[in-house]
């Protein structure tokens, strides 16, 4: 198990994602594979929000639409080059989120939860009825894939995957960044208790508004990559349906922890594969699973394993305090005879 | 002047059916404290259980409103006892991620049992009722009428009866109410039953004027919300009155302006009072 940890457990990971194109029979695999590595891109933006800070953000899919609708708009509309429009796909999500932040963040708990699942209700209202910008319920067609880095080309699906992949790792490795700094730290303390954080001198309202700016930009990343990878958006994207999903993979891979977004959507994209037949109907199976996973398995898969392995080290670290006080014991019995 | 009617009668039947939704909402919010996000899915489940009674069963319109009633009160008592209940202790994230849950899980049960098709209630109520020279569809002003008798009758209710007002004391101070002999347990599960009855007949109420499909309780749940934000979580009175004014905003914000996004009214009314007031329209105090 140690090799799991630390660096070699990383590159472990890392090793497997980049080689399952080797594996993979087809490339409806590596379609899937892609999509989920985009959603959990979109998954860790909201992790650090709900997972991190402890706002239940429910609006998050809005802002994965406003990415995704950036590159849709500027490189079908406007003509731009797909790399400047993917750049801008961050920022309108993260300038649009901070104007969103510094509204909704004023409020606490399930008053943020209201308001952003009515944000994001109003952004995917706005995408439907603005036909004239977003086209409407039809929405955009023809969006260019990423266009050629230098020698480096992207049309194969092979090439698409690593690119996805790619981006994967940047946005996990700045996320590690981010959690293991003091400010992540400080997102942490928020999440324990607002009091208790003010009380510290934490600025509330700043740090709020900073995790949900980063949590956006994430989203809208998200959305830009997913733009030029499926080349097509409809209104569909904003929809709540897509933040319970990402929802359902924070808690069933662990929530507030690294590796939860990408192991939760990568198993429920499988498995959803598996339940192929139940098609609109997986809810049946993924509703009650999400019941159940708060009440009796709230950390997650990622969760679950840093759980063991903390109790583990409390046990070993048990072990240790007895052998020392029985050592130190017998030797205060030798000292008296 | 006819015109105004109108627009004044829309606002009114609007009001009521949203007023209905959110005064079950608010209620739970009272006791539990927990934003029920599934209240919406009640709201859709009422409305095809009735339809279905109403067409399989050839069920009459107002038994197969009160069977409908019957049958979410009893979901929502079950959603209480298998998932609210045992969350009672949990951080505040779980439950409304619970709450979720339940809501993905009756939109994909309805699917599965009835279809994702579109569909329109019958309504024995066709007529148009002329009062004083103004015309009104009878359907809207049963929806009017019902949803006021629906409002007293559980006024004198929380207020007359002792079980009522063991909801009242809960809400008010739940650990005052356990002092004085009062069943949390009970309490919770009459709530949650209340609450979804009410759902369900302003889904039953609504339904022939609107159709009837899987996700038809997203919007209405969502306006619930800014109706019981508007008026102070947990409020009753806010509630109804709350509920009156996004009905008439709505109507007259549709004709006015533009029926294209007469939807996103509510909302971004919602925003502008919470970036103003953030405690909310009609509550004291901070939160």
């Amino acid at each position: 198990m140690k090799y799991l940890q630390g660096k070699a457990g990383w590159a472990i990971l890392l090793a497997l994602a980049l080689l399952f194109p080797l594996v993979a029979g087809n490339n409806y695999q590596l379609y899937v594979m892609s999509l989920a590595f985009i959603f959990a891109i979109a998954t860790a933006g909201m992790n650090l929000i709900t997972g991190y800070t402890g706002q239940l953000n429910l609006g998050h899919a809005g802002f994965m639409a406003i990415g995704a609708y950036t590159v849709g708009i500027l490189t079908v509309t406007y003509e731009w080059p797909f790399w400047g429009a993917f750049a801008m796909s961050g920022v309108v999500a993260g300038i649009i989120g901070f104007f969103v932040g510094i509204v909704s963040l004023r409020l606490k708990e399930h008053f943020f939860a209201i308001f952003t699942l009515c944000v994001g209700f109003i952004i995917y209202l706005i995408i439907e009825k603005w036909d004239s910008v977003t086209g409407g319920t039809v929405g955009i067609i023809g969006i260019p894939g990423p266009a050629p880095i230098g020698p480096i080309e992207f049309n194969s699906a092979v090439s698409q995957y690593y690119l996805v992949v790619f981006f994967l790792v940047v946005s996990l490795w700045l996320m590690h960044r981010i959690v293991n700094s003091l400010l992540g730290r400080t997102f942490v303390a928020i999440r324990n208790s607002d009091d208790l954080a003010q009380a510290l001198g934490i600025n509330l309202m700043r740090n709020k508004t900073l995790s949900f700016v980063l949590s956006t930009i994430y989203a809208g990343v998200a959305g830009g990559l997913y733009a030029g990878y499926v080349r097509f958006l409809g209104p569909d994207l904003a929809g709540t349906h897509y933040t319970f999903d990402m929802i359902t993979f924070l808690l069933v891979g662990g929530i507030g922890t690294l590796l939860g977004p990408v192991a939760g959507s990568l198993l429920v994209a499988w498995v959803t594969q598996y339940l192929q037949f139940l098609a609109d109907y997986r809810m049946l199976v993924f509703g009650p699973l999400l019941v159940l996973l708060v009440i009796f398995f709230p950390h997650g898969i990622v969760g679950f394993y840093y759980k063991k392995r903390m109790e583990r080290e409390m046990k070993k670290a048990a072990a240790a305090a007895q052998a020392n006080r029985a050592q130190a014991v017998n030797k205060e019995a030798g000292n008296n005879a | 002047m006819e015109l105004f009617f109108q627009l004044v009668l829309n606002g009114l039947t609007l009001g009521s059916v949203y007023g209905l939704v959110a005064l079950g909402l608010t209620l739970v919010y009272g006791i539990l404290h927990v934003p029920n996000f599934s209240h919406g899915a009640l709201y859709m489940v009422g409305a095809y259980v009735a339809f279905f009674l109403m067409t399989d069963y050839g069920i009459n319109y107002w038994v197969a409103i009160l069977g409908a009633a019957a049958v979410v009160g009893v979901l929502g008592v079950l959603s209480e006892r298998l998932v609210f209940h045992p969350l009672r202790d949990a951080p505040p994230i779980h439950d409304k991620i619970a709450a979720i849950g339940i809501l993905l899980f009756l939109e994909a049960g309805v699917m599965a049992i009835w279809g994702a098709d579109f569909r329109r209630m019958q309504t024995p109520y066709n007529e148009i009722v002329e009062i004083f020279g103004l015309t009104a569809p009878a359907q809207r002003l049963l929806i009017i009428v019902g949803a006021f008798v629906l409002v007293g009758a559980l006024h004198l209710f929380l207020k007359k009866t002792i079980l009522g007002s063991t909801i009242i004391a809960m809400a008010q101070n739940r650990e005052g109410a356990s002092l004085v002999g009062i069943n949390a347990t009970q309490v919770s599960m009459l709530t949650f039953f209340i609450s979804g009855a009410l759902a369900a007949v302003a889904a039953g109420l609504f339904a022939p004027i609107n159709l009837v499909f899987p996700s038809m309780g997203h919007l209405v749940i969502m306006k619930a919300f800014v109706i019981i934000v508007l008026g102070g979580m947990g409020s009753i009175p806010g509630a109804i009155i709350g509920g009156l004014i996004i009905g008439f905003a709505e109507s007259f914000a549709g004709f006015y302006i533009s029926t294209h996004y007469k939807d996103l009214v509510a909302f971004l009314l919602l925003v502008v009072i919470l970036s103003v007031r953030p405690e909310g329209l009609f509550t004291k105090g901070v939160r």
